[in-house]
């Protein structure tokens, strides 16, 4: 589905890595590991188009994604380290705004039971900006069963700043979604398990030259 | 795409409304700034007249330059550019729905209050539409002109003074048209040309910015 083929990431004239090439059939979860600055969000954010790699070029189903744009991202959710929500509206209207951009309508009952799937039952009114930290991850993460559709997931760190019970919720969702034939990319410090048809550990520390 | 674009209108809209006073800092800046020339000129109603015009285009023009940096600031910031970068439909229309709604925001109250404050200046009624006509073809192509220097400064440390004299020339052949059109139709030739002139300039600018903006956040993001 998604591969990429000898890419190269720089950032300013350091090389991150380079010759790296993957491919991620379905069900295949890549896990990338590496010590900070290793390069990990950089390779998400060329793995979504946001940047574009030195050299190389990241391909799904067999065309360069430069070229696809609209037609590639109408299949993916990314959610970066950064929530990307508006501490005025509330977790609700967040939700629908963003679900809105990946072309995926969640009506107000749907986006209330992925807020409840996250342990935030009685926080859709909620203005997201009086939630915790943990609280505003989690309302991030229920992006994804509105969006279990889209058939490929990055996820930036999704374990940081979660509390046991959401990690457990989280493991589930990430699964299934591997299991209904989705792929997944996701960084992590932690060490959480996740049971997948395939998946590939990518370390990063050792491709840095 | 409708039901996206319609999303993303509704998102700025509703964002507005809870920032409310960030609205309202733009609205009474032009309505200050603007009153405050009767007073300092003097009560002299010719001069007064005369100036009404360029006076009120041009606080129109520092109003829309105030409002213009929380355009895409906030939404780089929290990472809600991002998802903006990779959504289903093209960057360029989801930045004509922005630009849309920053005008209805920002732009369309101080065409609303245009015709109020030119009593201050003694303007004749008849002249008092066609400075409204004036700012509602003009006050949009500001808006789209300044998109692309919100984004081409977007991160910068001083964005905003540079955004500033990156944009303010660009704003001039708006300016000179929209004061322009007012002169013409007092001076009895008619502001046709000069609001046909502000008109063609609309469609360049909405054609041709939401493309411009769009390459100028993909450079940002990378």
């Amino acid at each position: 589905m998604l591969e990429a083929l000898q890419i190269e990431i720089t950032r300013g004239n350091r090389k991150l890595f380079g010759n790296l090439s993957l491919e991620l059939k379905p069900g295949t979860l890549l896990l990338v590991t590496g010590s900070n600055g290793s390069g990990k969000t950089s390779l998400l954010r060329a793995l979504c188009g946001l940047l574009s790699p030195s050299s190389g070029e990241i391909r799904w189903h067999g065309e360069n994604i430069r070229v696809l744009r609209e037609d590639y991202w109408k299949n993916l959710l990314y959610i970066g380290h950064n929530n990307a929500l508006k501490g005025e509206l509330t977790t609700s209207e967040n939700l629908a705004a963003l679900c809105a951009l990946s072309g995926v309508t969640a009506i107000a009952a749907q986006r209330k039971s992925a807020l409840a799937q996250f342990g935030l039952a009685d926080r859709e009114h909620a203005p997201a900006k009086s939630l915790s930290q943990g609280q505003q991850r989690r309302t991030a993460l229920a992006r994804l069963p509105l969006c279990a559709a889209l058939p490929v997931w990055v996820l930036d760190e999704p374990f940081a700043a979660l509390d046991s019970a959401a990690i457990s919720n989280l493991q589930a969702t990430v699964s299934q979604h591997l299991g209904d034939g989705g792929v997944a990319v996701m960084t992590t410090h932690q060490d959480v398990p996740i049971a997948a048809p395939a998946i590939i550990a990518l370390n990063l520390d050792q491709r840095t030259h | 795409m409708g039901a996206l674009l319609r999303a993303v209108i509704r998102r700025d809209l509703l964002l507005a409304w809870r920032r409310r006073s960030d609205v309202a800092t733009v609205v009474l800046f032009f309505i200050i700034v603007v009153s405050l020339f009767p007073l300092g000129v003097g009560p002299e109603p010719d001069l007064l007249r005369k100036i009404a015009p360029g006076i009120i285009w041009v606080a129109a023009l520092l109003a829309c330059m105030l409002s213009l940096q929380h355009m895409f600031a906030s939404d780089h910031a929290d990472g809600a550019l991002d998802q903006m970068l990779l959504a289903a439909a093209p960057l360029g229309m989801i930045v004509a729905a922005r630009a849309f709604a920053h005008w209805l925001i920002s732009g369309l109250p101080l065409v609303i209050l245009s015709p109020i404050l030119a009593i201050q200046f003694d303007l004749s009624p008849e002249l008092s539409p066609v400075l409204t006509l004036s700012l509602l073809l003009g006050t949009p192509i500001l808006t789209l002109i300044g998109a692309i220097g919100a984004a081409l400064t977007l991160g910068l440390r001083g964005g905003g003074m540079l955004l500033a004299l990156l944009v303010l020339p660009l704003y001039i052949p708006v300016l000179i048209l929209g004061a322009g059109a007012v002169d013409a139709a007092s001076a009895g030739l008619g502001a046709d040309a000069h609001l046909l002139l502000l008109a063609a300039q609309l469609i360049l600018t909405g054609t041709f910015a939401p493309w411009a903006v769009s390459a100028a956040l993909r450079i940002s993001a990378e």
